[in-house]
């Protein structure tokens, strides 16, 4: 009997909430890593059976597990991402902790993709036993130009995120930077230039400088190719033609801005898109503005938004969602879902329309993902 | 060898060990081979001792991977725990 499963990582933790396809009946199943940090967990779509997670256990370093079994075992990566030793008398890097996880192309079964702060992406050919660097990436000589210094990093450390693979073209990835940029690779990741034009940097000294601009969450649609992003500065969606981003929140309400950090896309329909905006004032709050939390969708790649609020606090509302923790199910009507720091997730049945909070008391939330499995 | 909590789902849950080698970087290699994955939560990709874990040697704190054991030493790994 088919299931649907909502990966929950935590702070101190993963979790998994399972329902039946009506969404009707749930139950939750963990915690798994108890006590240790999950960044990411996903699901393989190629074969519904596979599951990584990105674990940190506090100074003991990163790892990534996986089960094959949905979370009944776990094993733990033979070679989990690591820079190359350094040859004596020069600095190394170090992984700090892996933020992203992502499966590759339909039609590559075995390959994942993980980013990790300090930036920088890994490939496993094995389902995530082994990781070896993308050297594409890793050593390009510009890379620290775009990832800037390491004093310059945000206070958990930068991050290589929304790693994406071209539906259409598995030789073609996506990659977010924070900082540093979107950067695309049209030959499976060997070279990488920046895909930046048209996006806003105001803390940047040249607006229209290649690089140094700060997504947050970037997400391809699964079946078009569509590319969007929430960025620090807006909401954009790609010009794939031109190459340039144009700024689709500008049709937000004025009040409410286009800050914000997680985009999600629709299963089925290109033009359908959810972001949960943030207030991004003065010191950047980081929470709902005015303390009334809203999604807001577009059915219209962004010409036009809804706020969608009924169910969710009216008032003194004032948690976070992360960029990782705004997801949609493949069902119909899809299933719409946000985590909060506040260890609360919230669905919706209807696409948004109204929501509910399903969960309470969990750490502070990092991730969400869906995925229906047999 | 004695490990810390953090370490004990490597171990079965044992806080001492025995490992074989003769340094620091034999030892933990050996014991990587009987606990797979042990020696990269406390040396990272650099082989340094990770932030915040040390690595006392008979109880005098061991400085570098390169440290000379004798067959009877006690290795003690201590792992800091911190932050909420």
């Amino acid at each position: 009997m088919p299931r649907l499963l909502v990966l929950v990582g935590t702070r101190k933790g993963l979790f998994v909430l399972e329902g039946d396809r009506a969404r009707r009946k749930w139950r939750m199943d963990g915690p798994h890593f108890l006590g240790q940090v999950v960044n990411h967990a996903v699901i393989d779509p190629r074969d519904r059976r596979t599951l990584l997670a990105a674990v940190k256990a506090g100074h003991l370093g990163h790892t990534v597990y996986r089960s094959e079994n949905l979370g009944k075992s776990w094993e733990e990566s033979a070679a989990p991402p690591a820079f190359p030793k350094a040859p004596t008398g020069e600095p190394g890097e170090t992984v700090s902790h892996v933020f992203w996880l992502a499966p590759g192309h339909a039609k590559e079964p075995g390959r994942w993709y993980a980013g990790t702060s300090p930036q920088a992406l890994f490939v496993s050919e094995d389902g995530g036993r082994r990781w070896e660097g993308v050297a594409g990436f890793n050593t390009h000589p510009d890379r620290r130009k775009w990832i800037g210094a390491r004093d310059e990093a945000p206070p958990d450390g930068g991050t290589l995120h929304s790693i994406n693979v071209d539906p259409n073209n598995s030789q073609h990835l996506y990659i977010g930077c924070s900082t540093g940029g979107v950067f695309e690779s049209r030959d499976r990741g060997a070279t990488w230039t920046a895909l930046n034009r048209g996006c806003a940097a105001d803390f940047l000294p040249d607006p229209n400088a290649a690089y140094g601009h700060d997504p947050h969450c970037l997400r391809v649609h699964g079946k078009s190719g569509d590319v969007y992003q929430q960025n620090h500065c807006g909401i954009y969606r790609l010009d794939r033609m031109r190459s340039r981003w144009e700024r689709i929140g500008k049709a937000m309400p004025i009040e409410i801005g286009d800050i914000g950090f997680p985009l999600a896309l629709h299963p089925r329909e290109p033009g359908t898109l959810w972001v949960f905006p943030m207030d991004g004032g003065t010191v950047w709050p980081r929470v709902p503005i005015g303390g009334k939390p809203a999604v807001y969708r577009s059915r219209d790649a962004g010409a036009s938004w809804q706020r969608l609020d009924r169910g969710l606090p009216p008032s003194q509302g004032w948690f976070t969602v992360k960029r990782q923790a705004l997801a949609v199910d493949t069902l119909d009507p899809a299933g719409v879902y946000f985590g909060t720091t506040g260890g609360e997730v919230w669905c919706s049945f209807d696409e948004g329309d109204r929501w509910r909070c399903m969960v309470l008391h969990l750490p502070h939330i990092y991730s969400l993902e869906t995925a229906v499995v047999d | 060898m004695v490990l810390p909590t953090p370490l004990a789902e490597y171990t079965r849950h044992r806080r001492e060990v025995e490992a074989e080698g003769a340094t620091l970087a034999e030892l933990l290699a050996d014991l990587d081979r009987r606990y797979p994955g042990l020696r990269f939560r406390v040396i990272d990709e650099q082989d340094a001792i990770r932030p915040h874990i040390k690595v006392f040697v008979n109880r005098l704190p061991a400085r570098s991977l390169e440290a000379a054991l004798a067959p009877t030493d006690e290795v003690l790994v201590v792992a800091a725990l911190s932050g909420g």
